[in-house]
């Protein structure tokens, strides 16, 4: 059967979608996302698809879902590449894919995921030490 | 030949003299768009052929092919009327005048015989009703093929994607947004945004003459589809009677960025992109550029 590779760059996966996404290949490359942030401790996930050309409900869901999950294990989603027909698509679908980030091409993705991070990283920072002042 | 088209043929002249008598006399004549010498032709040549379907006996069907020179030329007439801006009274009043005239010289003609004369004015008088709506039918399809050009005219030109700054998109919306429109604004602006790789675009609305719940919806879809992209999208331009509208219809627009002008939306955009536009001090200092 069919797989996406999931590359590993640094704290971050990259998928690039290349071929259709049919329903069970989707489904696939959820549960092999999912499990590579799990095993890799991945702090961000960029998934390119300026090759999709077709989109339907079920692939915009599975997108919704990945960015869900993917931040329930501390990492963000990118979207990158999106094709001014497919977007109008999925806004006629009434997807919006809220939460998920997205991004121009794969470079600016990389850019905003390296600025969440920081942030991300500034932020923990901050945090630990509200603590410490509580503490005190 | 009937009785009623030899009477006609006979005073073929005298009808088309009352009938330009008729046209020329009314007030509404547009000498101005056409001249006399040529409405005289239109005339001569549609009352010919008139005649010519009269004569064969058919009151009824102005469909069939004896009448084909009269509702070519008719149709001819109206279109053309259409276009030139006549008014509907106008082109109406043409075949209306000539209705009155026949029946006048009927009426000369046949003082003593008023049964037949009755019949001839009842099928006469149909006849002429329909090409009177055959006149109107066209004349409205004329009208609806110019305004069908200028809508399409429209919708080409006002929606022109303005690159701002580097990565900076304006797109100003003059007039209107239906459904149509948003779609054509919506695919040109996120081609432009994927051809020059923009971050920000701008929406100004300052020339949207009203925001109701529907136009407000297509707003919200153009900015999410920008979103979709990658894009940010700041709208612009809401007047403050635009305002009071959005809050009272309820429209929640809380969670896209709106600015009242152009400039501060530019301003954000800058401050969103890490740019800052500074006045450079010319007077002070030595001159080291020259």
């Amino acid at each position: 059967m069919e797989r996406i590779p999931i590359l590993k760059m640094g704290p971050f996966l990259l998928v690039t979608i290349q071929i259709d996404l049919y329903d069970r290949l989707a489904l696939t490359l959820e549960n092999d996302l999912i499990n590579m942030v799990s095993q890799t401790g991945a702090r961000g996930v960029l998934i390119d698809i300026s090759t999709v050309s077709i989109v339907d409900s079920f692939m915009g869901r599975i997108l919704g879902n990945i960015a869900s999950m993917s931040r329930i294990m501390d990492a963000e989603t990118v979207v990158v590449g999106m094709q001014p027909a497919v977007a109008i698509t999925l806004v006629e679908l009434g997807l919006t894919l809220q939460g998920v980030y997205t991004a121009l091409n794969v470079e600016k993705g990389m850019e905003l995921l390296n600025n969440k991070l920081g942030d991300n990283l500034e932020l923990d920072d901050e945090e630990e030490e509200d603590q410490d002042d509580r503490n005190d | 030949m009937n009785t009623t088209a030899q009477v006609l043929e006979k005073n073929k002249e005298r009808i088309l003299e009352k009938w330009m008598q008729n046209q020329l006399s009314d007030a509404s004549l547009r000498d101005d768009l056409m001249t006399n010498d040529e409405l005289q032709r239109q005339s001569k040549e549609m009352l010919d052929g008139l005649l010519r379907a009269v004569a064969k006996g058919n009151y009824n069907n102005i469909y069939d092919t004896e009448f084909e020179q009269v509702t070519d030329t008719l149709r001819d007439i109206s279109i053309t009327r259409a276009r030139q801006g006549f008014s509907p009274r106008e082109t109406g009043a043409y075949v209306l005048s000539l209705k009155q005239s026949v029946i006048e010289v009927l009426v000369e003609q046949r003082k003593d015989d008023t049964s037949m004369l009755y019949q001839e004015i009842m099928q006469l008088n149909n006849l002429l009703d329909n090409l009177s709506i055959l006149t109107f039918e066209t004349f409205i399809k004329g009208r609806e093929e110019v305004i069908l050009r200028q809508t399409d005219e429209i919708s080409e030109i006002s929606t022109p994607v303005i690159r701002v700054w580097d990565g900076i998109l304006a797109l100003p919306i003059i007039g209107t947004l239906d459904s149509a429109r948003t779609q054509v604004v919506m695919e040109n602006l996120l081609q432009e945004i994927v051809n020059t790789g923009s971050n920000i675009a701008i929406l100004d609305i300052s020339g949207v003459p009203a925001v109701d719940s529907l136009v407000a919806q297509h707003l919200i879809k153009t900015v999410s589809a920008t979103r979709l992209m990658g894009a940010e999208c700041i709208i612009s331009g809401i007047r403050a009677e635009i305002a009071q509208t959005i809050v009272h219809l309820g429209i929640d627009l809380s969670n896209i960025k709106t600015k009242a002008s152009l400039a501060s939306a530019l301003h954000l955009a800058f401050s969103m992109t890490n740019l800052e536009v500074r006045r450079t001090e010319r007077h002070k200092g030595p001159k080291l550029m020259r």
